[in-house]
């Protein structure tokens, strides 16, 4: 059934806890293997994950194709910077105001979208996040074309963020309550409740449940966790830009998602890691590595359909049972 | 006079250039059978569909326990105690029919805290389990639990259809075709079953089967080409003018 | 020339039932093999013809390669392999043709401005309008009165029927696909001479040509026509309108600022009010 994979068994558990036990130690190994520069892109990566995995929770589990996300990761972003204009420097203010505003925001797009359904739902979504688009891009107030700078990166009380392992750790530690989150969240009865509306939505609505609702609740859910990652990447580049809010941004988020694996809870964060390291690898050997990430995606469209985490899950769990 | 159950004033509905139902209203009482019927197209239904809420209607009102509901969505319509079974079977089919029929029992949980948990893990549900199965047994399907709703008989899906709606406990059911695409024993069960069920819930039949129809119905009410041609007693309706003419032809 | 990209697109996505986001690479690709021959022969007339020929072979060949293995795939992973088609597009191009912009000229003849009722209007844009109407007449015939033109409208609204029917689906597929492809290159080579020919073009008009026919109703032509004229004409009448109404009711510097986003946004705007009125577009050619 769609959805199995994000079952976690206790096995599946402990192996994400001892990835995440590994990942820790990253900052270290590479400032003694003298590739500190390296660090910063490792948290842009765990960002990016944040934002595909917040994403997956929206498509994969809750069945809403949506093509807008980039407006609340820019959501988040631009109030941080907006914030810190105003002389807001505290990431514990200026944090959680990025998740509120961005589910805020969730709030509003989704309780007029998700009204219509299929490919109406994706361009409606796709609509209002381009309304953000154009306009932050015209506020000049909000720098306009360049975007809005920051100051420093937040103030997180005794953490000094401007180190760049500390920052990493921050986004490592955002990440992994994320996902404990979305797994405690999909075994309690909102996920059985989310998946059943997904195997057959008039019915469910037919008993009584208040489905929009629910998925309305999905939504903001996960339009919350991208603010969070929105907060994330306006302190790492200390700039909102609004490129975080263009279409192309919610495509290669959705991109990063359907190649990890939609519906797998670590989808997302697959898809991410792929993506960006895949970029990065490539761009060293080629000006034209858009060629070869394009030829690769094809790859996975028509090798491993449902996505890397799915083909992983295959090869790891022969013999184990699941539902 | 007392106040029926639920009240169908004056509903139109249209699609595009085609009418389907026009200035239809009737009633149905408290602890009644009522049944509709009409020839194939006559916009059964998609009255239906606009008494359990699915659809709007363009004109008219659908009053309910003296509600006027008209603009309320199905989720709410049922929790005020209106049930739906579909024409063409729509349950959860990758589930197990005990998983089906909580879900239904869940759904009546009428606070919102109980869907809406996040932190529990589902397994306080002993309680759900059981009187799924109470009403598994009430429409005889009990031994079939385990089954997978989309492996069932095309009589047994029907039967499933039925018990959905029924586990919300609603004070009106609105059976669209149940016995449709049955042969004779399923849809003798299934009478029997509806008679059962007529004793403690008020019944909106949908039906073709006129045997079946005359047998249940306290009273019937005929929509032809989207036009409620008349209500009353099975011995009025039978006997009807416009009715036979509908059903027999011009010279009846 | 909106209408040109909207009315491929939404045949493939009525008929094929995909989302095809590499449409806006073929009106690249015409667009560039239009300057190519061009600027090779010297005539736009040539330039034009060669683009939709090899552009309807480049779409040809594509379908037959590719996007053949999509049609029974999720939307999503048509998005994906479309998506990735516009990656390897673009860096093909720009392989070819580098990263700067590439000159495609507007016939001699028709660079000035003609007068019209009293009012000057250049030339090359009145000859866009007139293929626009040329190629919607055609379509319409081809579409309203040929048998061919039947077989599109029942696949648009019944696949399996059609299928169940006879119908060598799989041709009809690959020429409406073409059809499409040349459609693009039309509009890549009518419209080359007034926007820059350059890598990523593509993908701007793409998203208009989506909201054109998310508006129209998707698989039907005359959606895709009603569609990019309101489109059309809700950008234009916005652009010019917009400014000026908000400042007389607005302080000027915000006036400065929100107009001209209100005014892009206001297609998303119409988009939404149409979607929420007629939740399947204005003419759904599936019931």
């Amino acid at each position: 059934m769609a959805g199995a994979i994000y079952r976690q068994s206790t096995r599946r558990r402990l192996l994400a806890a001892g990835a995440f036990a590994l990942l820790a130690l990253l900052p270290p190994v590479l400032q003694a293997l003298g590739q500190e520069f390296y660090i910063s892109f490792a948290a842009r990566v765990l960002i990016f994950a944040l934002a595909a995995t917040s994403l997956n929770f929206i498509v994969g589990f809750g069945g809403m194709v949506a093509f807008g996300h980039a407006a609340f990761f820019g959501a988040g972003a631009y109030t941080v910077a907006v914030l810190m204009e105003s002389g807001i420097a505290s990431a514990f203010v200026a944090w959680p105001a990025a998740v509120a505003m961005a589910a805020l925001l969730a709030f509003g797009i989704g309780f007029v979208s998700l009204r219509t359904r299929g490919v109406y739902f994706i361009m409606i979504t796709l609509a209002f996040a381009q309304m953000f688009y154009y306009l932050a891009i015209s506020m000049k107030n909000w720098g306009g074309d360049d975007g809005l700078s920051l100051a420093a990166r937040s103030a997180f009380g005794p953490l000094d963020l401007k180190h760049d392992p500390t920052f990493y750790w921050v986004a490592l530690a955002s990440l992994g309550l994320c996902l404990y989150l979305l797994d405690r969240i999909t075994h309690a009865r909102f996920g059985r409740v989310l998946q059943a509306i997904r195997e057959n939505e008039s019915r469910m609505e037919g008993l009584g449940y208040p489905v929009l609702g629910y998925k309305l609740l999905c939504f903001v859910i996960g339009a919350a966790m991208a603010g969070l990652a929105g907060a994330l990447i306006a302190n790492h580049g200390q700039l909102a830009s609004p490129n975080l809010l263009q279409w192309t941004q919610s495509g290669t988020l959705l991109v990063m998602v359907i190649v990890g694996g939609v519906g797998a809870l670590y989808g997302g964060a697959v898809g991410a890691v792929v993506l960006l390291l895949v970029e990065e690898v490539l761009a060293h050997y080629t000006t034209h590595w858009h060629a070869a990430l394009g030829l690769i995606l094809l790859l996975v469209v028509f090798r491993a359909p449902k996505g890397i985490a799915a083909w992983a899950h295959g090869l790891f769990s022969r013999g184990e049972k699941h539902e | 006079m007392s106040e029926s159950l639920l009240a169908i004033d004056g509903v139109s509905r249209h699609f595009g250039g085609v009418t389907a139902l026009s200035d239809v209203s009737f009633s149905v009482e408290a602890g009644e059978v009522h049944a509709l019927i009409g020839p194939n197209g006559a916009g059964k239904t998609t009255l239906i569909h606009q008494i359990s809420g699915a659809q709007r209607p363009d004109a008219g009102r659908i009053v309910f326990a003296g509600e006027d509901v008209t603009a309320l969505p199905m989720h709410t319509r049922v929790q005020r105690g209106m049930a739906r079974s579909w024409q063409i079977t729509n349950v959860f089919n990758r589930l197990t029919l005990l998983d089906n029929v909580v879900l239904a029992v869940k759904g009546r949980q009428r606070d919102w805290g109980s869907g809406f948990r996040f932190w529990k893990p589902v397994d306080d549900e002993q309680a759900l389990i059981d009187e799924a199965r109470g009403w598994l047994t009430e429409v005889g399907l009990a031994g079939r639990e385990r089954a997978l709703a989309g492996s069932l008989a095309h009589g047994e899906q029907r039967q499933l259809e039925v018990v959905l709606a029924l586990a919300t406990k609603p004070k009106l059911l609105l059976l669209d075709e149940p016995m449709a695409g049955t042969g004779p024993e399923e849809s003798e069960r299934m009478v029997v079953l509806i008679e059962k069920l007529a004793r403690h819930v008020t019944i909106l039949l949908v039906e073709h089967d006129m045997d079946a129809v005359f047998r249940l119905a306290d009273r019937i009410s005929v929509l032809v080409g989207g036009r409620l041609v008349c209500t009353g007693t099975p011995e009025e309706v039978r006997v009807h003018p416009e009715v036979r003419r509908a059903y027999l032809g011009e010279d009846a | 020339m909106l209408f040109l990209l909207a009315a491929g697109l939404t045949l493939v996505f009525g008929i094929m039932d995909m989302i095809n986001l590499a449409h806006g690479s073929l009106y690249m690709v015409g667009a560039y093999l239009a300057a190519a021959a061009a600027a090779a022969s010297g005539s736009f007339v040539i330039g034009v013809l060669a683009a939709i020929a090899g552009t309807m072979a480049v779409g040809a060949l594509l379908e037959l390669a590719v996007l053949r293995r999509l049609y029974t795939r999720d939307h999503l992973s048509q998005v994906l392999a479309t998506f990735a088609l516009i990656l390897i597009a673009n860096e093909a191009v720009r392989a070819i043709w580098g990263d700067q912009p590439v000159m495609l000229n507007a016939p001699e003849a028709l660079a000035g401005p003609v007068e019209i009722a009293g009012f000057s209007y250049p030339a090359f844009r009145l000859l866009i309008i007139a293929v626009g109407v040329l190629v919607a007449l055609a379509l319409y015939v081809a579409v309203a009165k040929t048998r061919v033109g039947m077989w599109v409208r029942a696949g648009a609204s019944n696949r399996e029927m059609t299928e169940a029917l006879g119908i060598n689906v799989k041709r009809l597929f690959t020429l409406v696909f073409a059809v499409g492809a040349g459609l693009c290159a039309l509009a890549g080579a009518m419209l080359g001479p007034l926007l820059a020919v350059q890598v990523g073009m593509g993908e701007s008009i793409l998203i208009l040509a989506f909201v054109v026919i998310v508006i129209g109703g998707i698989g039907s032509i005359r959606g895709a026509l009603v569609g990019s004229l309101l489109v059309g004409v809700v950008d234009t009448l916005g652009r010019a309108l917009l400014p000026w109404l908000l400042r007389s009711f607005l302080p000027g510097e915000v006036a400065a600022q929100l107009g001209p986003a209100l005014a892009a946004i206001l297609i998303y705007v119409l988009m939404a009010a149409i979607l929420f009125w007629k939740p399947a577009g204005l003419f759904p050619a599936r019931g």
